[in-house]
């Protein structure tokens, strides 16, 4: 089971997925992650699941919120237009409290933007999307590896906190091969007392729901929710550093980005400038606090983004002002090489005179 | 002993209803609820109501219940049905949620031969709204937001969902009944009944349409709504079976 392959990064979110014990998807094609509608359509009958493609994104999201109302895995995906026509849906998922995968390969944008990899998303994944107070946990894998390991995580999440769970990766990361492995696992079974799925034994008829006529009521739904999310914010801050030990400017970039900011923090290295980098893994709950406590060390950051800059405000946020925070972005399906990053990072160092 | 022969069927909690007097909507609810009884199978029954009056539907009905998005109903119940096939799925529409803003919807469902059953409570307006003018309101019809009536030239004619829903394989049954005298009853409950046995012998899609009064938003007496119903819904909406498995075989 833990031996290599080689799989594109979309097929492999697929195989995570039923690893993970999902057996029912619903979605609709669109470019650049149609791969995994495909390889869900394929394998899912095999073992004895449910693929359905749905007329709309809009119909596909509320096939997700039936489907998780009875206490099923189930996941949907699409690309950045298609993510927008599924924020109703999301909302309300969020609302009623239902688990759910959804995987975000991000395109350019605005509009019908671009079928390239973009990461011009970032703003309505973590930050809402849909109407009302909730938060998406947002998961940013940087390899067709973490694809594979972050879906699996995805369901776990989703299932221990009654919450949508996004996969936000892009178009690169979608597209390309790589090596991986599926480790063991055991899928986490999680009873699910309130799910809707006919009364059986049971007496009291489960509702699923986020209606709150009353101020009162929805104003308490909304503290429990809020409860939620700052347990989560606890719980489930991923990222990863290298190089900030001794770092006098620290990178600051997610999903393919963090691949290309990697290679310009070692070009930097070579030339002897003390460059580290620090990776959300998580973008909602986000990394503050490590970015708090580099700011006491660190002289400066730098946010490298698919994007005009959007985590650039979550960095400037969590550095609270203690130092500089700089940014480059790229958008519209343009990736920047190592060498305009690098270029980047001598920019700032002829800012602060460097040593 | 005396023998009990009318109660509340075990199908509906002991609530009030919210609905306005005169309001359709309480024996609509009631006759989808004895028809679950008599069929055994309330604790498999699985509803979904929309965004429009029967949006607290749920409050109601003593058996799982999704309240979903604004037309989004047939979508979820798909969903539903999908992942427990064994269940009975229906969902309960009003005419702007059914023929308006989820029309994409329940057309697929219908395409897709979706084992589900579809109660489409039509009364020409949007209620919970406050009475704004739906695809269903009839020519000539002053709502809040056709106040010189409804103008053919505008907005076209009122949509006939049950005819239009006939014609695609997937629907093996639609009627059109209405709740407006107790042998118009009758026959809606058989409809109803129907519609349920459609998808436990799963044949595919199947919808009852009832015509129904809106007293509050028209602006009428709960008599004089009855009447209009009569007088204006019936002839441009006829009741009957549209289309059955039976007269497919013919």
């Amino acid at each position: 089971m833990s031996e290599k392959i080689i799989m594109k990064g979309n097929e492999a979110i697929g195989e995570a997925a039923i690893v993970a014990g999902c057996r029912h998807y619903f979605g609709y094609p669109i470019t650049p992650q149609t791969e995994l509608t495909e390889y869900m359509a394929k394998k899912l009958p095999l073992v004895n699941g449910v693929f359905l493609q749905a007329e709309s994104e809009v119909a596909a999201i509320n096939m997700v919120y039936g489907a998780a109302g009875t206490g099923a895995r189930v996941m949907t995906s699409s690309s950045s237009p298609g993510i927008s026509l599924k924020q109703e849906g999301i909302s309300y998922i969020a609302g009623a409290e239902l688990p759910c995968v959804i995987v975000n390969m991000m395109r350019g944008g605005p509009g019908l933007g671009s079928i390239q990899p973009s990461q011009a998303d970032y703003f309505q994944a973590t930050k809402g999307g849909g109407h009302g107070d909730y938060r998406n946990i947002v998961l940013a894998p940087n390899s067709v590896q973490e694809l594979v390991d972050f879906t699996i995580l995805a369901f776990d999440l989703a299932d221990q906190y009654r919450n949508p769970v996004f996969v936000l990766g892009d178009g690169a990361l979608g597209q390309m091969m790589e090596p991986l492995e599926f480790k063991p696992l055991e899928v986490k079974s999680v009873e699910k007392p309130w799910a809707a799925n006919g009364l059986g034994t049971r007496k009291t008829p489960n509702v699923i729901n986020s209606l709150y006529l009353k101020p009162e009521q929805l104003e308490a739904h909304n503290v429990k929710l809020q409860k939620k999310y700052q347990l989560i914010t606890e719980n489930e801050i991923r990222w990863e550093e290298q190089n900030t030990q001794d770092a006098d400017l620290v990178i600051v970039a997610y999903g393919i980005t963090s691949r290309i900011a990697t290679s310009a923090m070692q070009m930097a290295r070579a030339d002897g400038l003390k460059v580290g980098m620090l990776r959300p893994q998580t973008l909602w709950p986000f990394p503050c606090e490590p970015l708090n406590n580099l700011a006491d060390k660190a002289s400066a950051f730098l946010t490298v983004e698919l994007s005009a800059g959007q985590m650039v405000e979550d960095v400037k946020l969590s550095v609270n002002g203690k130092k500089p925070v700089y940014f480059y972005g790229r958008t519209g399906g343009m990736i920047p090489n190592p060498k305009e990053i690098y270029q980047e990072i001598k920019k700032i160092y002829g800012m602060k005179e460097a040593k | 002993m005396m023998e009990k022969i009318f109660g509340r069927p075990e199908s509906l909690l002991d609530v009030p209803f919210h609905y306005c007097p005169g309001c359709h909507h309480g024996i609509i609810h009631r006759l989808v609820a004895e028809v679950i009884d008599e069929l055994k199978v309330r604790t498999s029954t699985i509803g979904v109501a929309p965004v429009g009056c029967s949006v607290l539907a749920y409050e109601y009905f003593n058996f799982d219940v999704y309240e979903a998005a604004h037309g989004r109903a047939p979508a979820v119940a798909t969903g539903v049905k999908r992942v427990l096939p064994d269940t009975t799925v229906f969902t309960y529409q009003g005419d702007g949620d059914l023929a308006a803003i989820g029309c994409a919807e329940i057309m697929h469902a219908a395409i897709r031969g979706e084992k589900i059953t579809t109660i489409f409570v039509n009364n020409a307006i949007y209620g919970m709204t406050g009475g704004q003018m739906a695809p269903t309101t009839l020519i000539e019809q002053v709502t809040q937001t056709s106040p010189y009536g409804r103008n053919q030239d505008i907005v076209g004619m009122p949509v006939k969902m049950s005819e239009v829903l006939a014609t695609i394989d997937g629907a093996k049954f639609i009627a059109r009944v209405a709740v407006n005298n107790p042998a118009n009853m009758a026959k809606a409950k058989a409809a109803i009944k129907k519609a349920f046995e459609i998808q436990h012998q799963g044949l595919g899609f199947a919808m009852v349409e009832v015509l129904s009064t809106c007293p509050t938003n028209w602006a009428m007496t709960p008599v004089q709504a009855t009447k209009w119903l009569e007088e204006n819904m019936i002839p441009y909406y006829p009741l009957g079976i549209i289309k059955s498995p039976e007269e497919v075989a013919k």
